[in-house]
């Protein structure tokens, strides 16, 4: 299991799960990604990528305008 | 796995732009995407520099009259002659939203699928050399097999 870390603050959507998505599929099945977004609709989005893409979103909070997620790949 | 298809008929900035979005989102999602650009939307593929090519003269006409490529694009709302579109492209820029050709990139990056309709190129006199690398020529009958296969299909 490798743990990952994605820094997609100041990004505006689409590109947060774009570099989600991105270093996603050059991971192995279990290994574990932390993002960092800026862009405040990341947090409905994430639960429906998560979702679409059949991957674990573990935790997800926000802490002054961050919202820090964590995802275990699928 | 499902797919998306996108019919990118507009050529007006805003409008290719939310198209590319919905693209590069698709595609983040591990979607299969497809853009079919037909008519005015053919401008935002258009090379940003002047391809000598063999024209007529009302086809010569069309390509100066027309934006030539994704930096050029109008507003479809409040453009007052192109001050508009500079306008939001400079707030874009500050709120860091990714510029038009940025879209684009990423969206070929992510394996999403250009298509230039091949019937709009002809009537508007536009050549394959003149539009940006990496896409594909095709009619209707390939964008309608696309979007058999497809759960999404947008106009735009």
């Amino acid at each position: 299991m490798t743990e990952k870390f994605i820094n997609a603050r100041g990004l505006q959507c689409p590109g947060p799960v774009v570099e989600l998505f991105k270093v996603a599929k050059a991971s192995q099945s279990g290994d574990v990604l932390t993002i960092e977004v800026t862009d405040s609709g990341f947090k409905k989005d994430i639960a429906a990528w998560c979702k679409k893409t059949g991957n674990e979103l573990v935790s997800l909070v926000e802490e002054d305008g961050v919202t820090k997620a964590v995802i275990r790949k699928g | 796995m499902s797919s998306k298809t996108l019919i990118m008929f507009s050529g007006d900035l805003d409008k290719a732009m939310a198209g590319l979005i919905i693209a590069n989102g698709a595609a983040a999602m591990g979607d299969d995407v497809t853009m079919f650009y037909t008519f005015w939307g053919l401008n935002v593929l258009r090379k940003a520099q002047k391809i000598a090519v063999r024209k007529s003269f009302m086809e010569k006409m069309f390509g100066w009259m027309m934006p030539r490529g994704a930096e050029k694009l109008g507003l479809s709302k409040m453009n007052f002659g192109g001050m508009g579109a500079s306008m939001m492209k400079g707030i874009m820029k500050k709120k860091k939203v990714n510029s038009l050709p940025e879209l684009i990139k990423s969206a070929q990056d992510l394996g999403v699928k250009f298509i230039a309709c091949t019937m709009s190129m002809d009537v508007m006199g536009i050549r394959k050399e003149e539009l940006i690398d990496g896409i594909e020529f095709a009619g209707v009958a390939t964008y309608l097999g696309e979007a058999d296969q497809s759960n999404v299909n947008l106009f735009i």
